[in-house]
């Protein structure tokens, strides 16, 4: 497939002087075809000429980075942006703090930033590729256009991390380009780098599930990239950090949907059986919070990590919300970890540099708690006696210091025998999926939604909630 | 520093394990093929203080492997092909723990690398010496001295899943080299260009995928989901192309039995050695008998006759004793510095055992008890001690033996009548240095002709024409004997160990390089070099400070 002189200036919005920059145009004239062809391929299934209301960004200034109307998705504008409001930045974190950020790659730390580059830019077009089916069952037309919003703009994503890997590392990070499309999630020959991004996506609860839990660790990550002294890596997670609050919002209140419509249904049946009236009963969604809460916890990394401790160290990579932090070279502190010793848990203290991940965690963990009070609240007004609950962090985890040990959810040490026999009470399983696909068939009626969830509160960008967000005919 | 360092006579390192119980190691058979995974129990280091996560070594992980690849000679001579591969389905092998060499001492870390060396040559043995082919399956991250230990395979196979890689980060990340043969090999057994390796060995995250095939830093690369299968057809035709040559007939093989020498607070007694060792004046001695007619006689009826007789047959017997207390004297007994070497026994004898093994060589096990002997003598030749073989009353220094002389960085040789000393076939080949050379031709490197004379001579000389001969370094009467001995071994060991060493280094192996000598030489030297310079070491080196909050500060002053 050729495109010759593909008009990339017009085709792309962006800020960062594409049309004046000769070297980045030649990289992305060749990255966009393959782009596309990857889009075609393994992008939402069958869609492709249906016009979505979609939100693109068309410039950085307030009324140009949320433009809605209706799209085709292999038409939609993916751009390139970097936060403008950045002059004269400096390092924010570690022992170079206070001193001005890294305008270019330095050499010293380009294979590191490199790889934490490549690795976030590995989970955008992962999250496509495990959303794909999604739109043939989807619950409404309101639930399927917040599905492919999600989707371009993991692609646009992906585009944002792809630019820097053209812009500031030469012919590796062209390389680099290339393969984040030839990876695919779940191939057990060309899997994706991280966990979570491999697990199947195949039914709305997970989709949910995932972009409550596993966005939000893209969130902590951006947040914790945006204060990286490398200013283009800072200025352009910012800028994803506007979209990726509309995926969590997707997956917080969807999940507060269902839960609102069991604790509807569980009131109607007689024997308040859940199920019996073609709902989700609570037990299922606590198993799937219980499955892409944890897998969701390995992407943040080992407990005790002298990557984290280099990363912070050198300024690549700082905390959530550095600058709410006195202060900045962390050197002196330290950081207590429940460790695993002759089968107890035990306490070590380890160098607060090295517990980054930890820290980072701690912010996400408290974040997901919140939501999960929020869902219990809604529980509470719908009269129902159920609550739900986060696992332990070191609940069916496979990565960092829990991975090589087994514990129940409350974070208990057991056995593998005791741990394998309760597995199917735990975590969501093969089996879940058959009830939840019988339940899942599509209802694209505007206005329209599905037995097992219940409407939202509002419509998009001020429509209704039967608004035709996706013309299907 | 002292945990991990510290060994003592109560708690020494015992080179002998439990080969039915390996903690670190799964090993499966299946006719011609074995298959070795690495499943390294984290919480069983050999010392306190650190874990071996991430399929790491230290230590007595190596010290199983060795007993893995030596066994595997000589109990499954029927294994044309041994796959190394890994138990963790993520790390293949993370290389030798950081955490235990940051809590170890320099003489520590010297030890662990020279042995761990001495393993990976061993592995190259197998493989050329035997037709036992070791190839590599890299299931997953290959850093380090986990690379390295793939390189001392035959061939490399790594999983293509666009994230195993083949890396040596010890100079971006540790400040030090890899220096278990990583540069070495890299360069003059793999052949990858010397500005590839440049690039790869400063690339912290390695290589992977089609890349490391091309810069032949593998030899080929399998998908995830094929790869057990593809690395089993692969190993089958190298073990096929290995066994092509190879005598036909069922090999049986021969089980190697328990050394279990006698333990004092002094010294161990093996059946044919002894080591002593004195620690106020820091010197041991070390006594090799050796053979007996009987041992002879069995030779003589061949190998089938020696395979029957099994481990006990003095020829592999001794020398397992010998490589034994050598490991032992190196890693338990680091502050003595001279080791008296003397022999007992018949000249004859031992003439007569090295002419019988020489001519059964055909025979498989007459064959690896010879690859065996010369294993232990090169373990000699690379122990840093000082040797002073002594030849006086009773001495029977003669074929195998006279290795151990002319192996010593001295020969001291008494004036009497009987005291003598005489050649075998065996001084003539089949006892290679590192250097390809015999012994004796490295001795005598510039008088040729003296090598040439002594060829084929099989008359015993007493120490006027053994010194003549060039073999002998001091000729001592009765009268002089004791008094010059004891003043040689305390001027000795009044000089600095250090310089001593390098020195004994640099003397023993005239003569042409080989990978194995630029390994031990070169690279160990500069390693060892690198390993006390701060950059590493120092407060703010970073070998000290991997894993730690802070980060190194260099001083840039190239030396
Ligand atoms: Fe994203
Ligand atoms: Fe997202």
């Amino acid at each position: 497939m050729t495109t010759p002189n593909v008009d990339l200036t017009g085709k792309i919005p962006n800020n960062v002087g594409l049309s004046d920059d000769v070297k980045l145009r030649r990289a992305l004239e060749t990255w966009l075809p393959q782009y596309l062809e990857w889009w075609n391929d393994m992008g939402p299934s069958d869609f492709a000429d249906k016009p979505v209301f979609l939100r693109t960004a068309v410039s950085v200034d307030p009324g140009g980075w949320a433009h809605y109307d209706y799209v085709k998705m292999p038409d939609y504008r993916w751009g390139i942006f970097l936060d403008p409001n950045a002059e004269a930045a400096s390092i924010k974190c570690g022992d170079d703090a206070g001193a001005p950020a890294w305008t270019d790659v330095p050499g010293e730390h380009r294979n590191t930033l490199r790889r934490i580059i490549v690795t976030q830019a590995d989970t955008e077009p992962a999250s496509v590729e495990q959303q794909r089916m999604l739109g043939h069952i989807a619950p409404s037309l309101y639930d399927l256009r917040n599905l492919f919003q999600v989707n371009v703009e993991e692609g646009r994503h992906l585009w944002a991390m792809v630019y820097l890997l053209h812009k500031y590392f030469g012919r590796d990070g062209r390389d680099e380009a290339d393969e984040l499309l030839m990876r695919r999630s779940g191939d057990p020959d060309k899997p994706r780098i991280l966990g979570a991004f491999n697990q199947p996506c195949d039914h709305w609860l997970s989709f949910f599930a995932f972009t409550m839990f596993t966005d939000r660790d893209g969130k902590y990550q951006l947040a914790a990239l945006s204060e990286s002294g490398f200013d283009p890596l800072a200025r352009t997670t910012q800028f994803m950090l506007t979209e990726e609050a509309h995926h969590l919002f997707v997956g917080e209140t969807g999940l507060d949907r269902i839960i609102k419509r069991s604790a509807e249904l569980q009131r109607q049946d007689p024997n308040g059986d859940i199920r019996n009236q073609g709902g989700i009963d609570f037990d299922l969604i606590q198993r799937t919070i219980n499955y892409w809460f944890t897998y969701s916890l390995d992407l943040f990394g080992g407990e005790i990590s002298s990557n984290a401790s280099t990363f912070f160290a050198t300024g690549l990579k700082g905390r959530y919300r550095e600058d709410q932090y006195t202060d900045h070279r962390a050197i002196e502190g330290s950081y207590r970890v429940p460790v695993v010793e002759a089968g107890k848990m035990v306490e070590q203290e380890v160098p607060l540099r090295n517990a980054m991940n930890e820290v980072l965690r701690d912010a996400y963990v408290s974040d997901c708690e919140r939501a999960l009070r929020k869902w219990n609240k809604t529980l509470e007004a719908a009269g129902s006696p159920t609550r739900l609950s986060l696992p332990s962090r070191r609940f069916h985890r496979h990565q960092g210091l829990y991975a090589d040990h087994r514990f129940d959810p409350a974070g208990n040490p057991i056995s593998q025998g005791e741990y394998e026999a309760n597995l199917g009470r735990w975590l969501l399983v093969p089996e879940d999926n058959a009830y939840l696909l019988s339940i899942m068939k599509p209802c694209y009626e505007p206005g329209k939604f599905a037995n097992w969830i219940a409407p939202p509160n509002k419509g998009i960008e001020g429509r209704p909630i039967e608004f035709e967000y996706v013309r299907l005919d | 520093m002292q945990d991990v360092a510290h060994v003592s006579a109560a708690h020494p390192v015992e080179f002998e394990v439990d080969a039915s119980a390996y903690r670190h190691w799964n090993i499966t058979y299946d006719g011609a093929l074995a298959r070795v995974a690495m499943n390294v129990d984290a919480a069983a280091p050999l010392r306190e203080g650190y874990e071996l996560k991430l399929n790491s070594y230290d230590l007595g992980v190596d010290i199983e492997l060795a007993d893995i690849v030596r066994r595997m000679r000589f109990e499954h001579p029927e294994v044309r092909t041994v796959v190394l591969t890994s138990g963790n389905d993520r790390v293949f092998c993370a290389g030798a723990n950081i955490h235990m060499l940051g809590l170890s001492t320099h003489a520590w870390k010297v030890n662990f690398c020279k042995f761990t060396n001495e393993t990976r040559c061993e592995i190259e043995d197998a493989t050329e010496s035997s037709k036992q082919v070791w190839v590599a399956a890299c299931n997953g991250t290959t850093a380090g001295g986990g690379y390295e230990l793939a390189m001392a395979c035959k061939e490399i196979y790594l999983q293509d899943d666009g994230n195993s890689a083949v890396s040596l980060p010890e100079v971006p990340l540790l400040g030090v080299l890899p220096g278990t043969g990583g540069l070495t090999r890299l360069v003059d057994k793999r052949k990858v260009r010397r500005d590839r390796a440049d690039v790869f060995s400063t690339t912290a995250e390695g290589i992977r995928g089609k890349k490391a095939v091309q810069w032949n830093l593998v030899d080929a690369i399998f998908p995830r989901s094929k790869f057990d299968e593809k690395v089993l057809e692969r190993a089958k035709a190298v073990a096929d192309a290995a066994s092509k040559d190879l005598a036909p007939g069922t090999r049986k093989g021969v089980v190697l039995g328990k050394l279990a020498p006698e333990v004092g607070p002094s010294g161990r007694q093996y059946r044919h050695v002894s080591l002593t060792w004195d620690d106020t004046t820091r010197t041991a001695s070390l006594t090799v008998a050796g053979p007996s007619a009987a041992d002879v006689r069995t030779i003589e009826q061949g190998g089938e006759a020696m395979r029957e007789a099994g481990s006990d047959l003095w020829s592999l017997r001794a020398w397992r004793e010998l490589d034994d207390a050598l490991l032992h004297l190196r890693v338990n007994h680091m502050k003595v510095g001279l080791v008296t070497v003397r022999t007992t026994g018949d000249l004859a004898t031992i003439q007569a055992h090295d002419a019988a093994l020489v001519k059964a060589r055909d025979h498989w096990y007459a064959r690896e008890v010879l690859l065996h002997m010369a294993r232990v003598l090169r373990r000699f030749d690379n122990t840093s001690r000082s040797f002073f073989a002594f030849g006086d009353a009773g001495t029977a220094f003669a074929g195998c033996l006279l290795e151990l002389a002319l192996a010593s960085d001295r020969f001291y040789m008494l004036e009497q009548d009987g005291v003598q000393v005489a050649m075998s076939e065996l001084n003539e080949g089949g006892l290679p240095m590192h250097n390809t050379l015999t012994r004796l031709q490295t001795r005598l490197l510039g008088t040729p002709d003296q090598v040439e004379a002594l060829v084929g001579k099989r008359e015993p000389m007493d120490a006027e024409a053994a010194d003549d001969a060039g073999l002998v370094t001091v000729r001592l009467d009765d009268i002089d004997w004791d008094d010059d001995t004891r003043i040689a071994i305390e001027e000795r060991s009044s000089m600095s160990p250090d310089a001593l060493t390098g020195m004994e280094q640099n003397l023993r192996f005239p003569g042409p390089e080989t990978p194995d000598s630029k390994i031990y030489a070169r690279l160990s030297a500069w390693q060892n070099w690198i390993f006390i310079r701060p950059n590493a070491t120092g407060p703010a080196g970073a070998l000290t400070l991997y894993g730690r909050p802070e980060r190194p500060h260099f001083d840039w002053q190239r030396v």
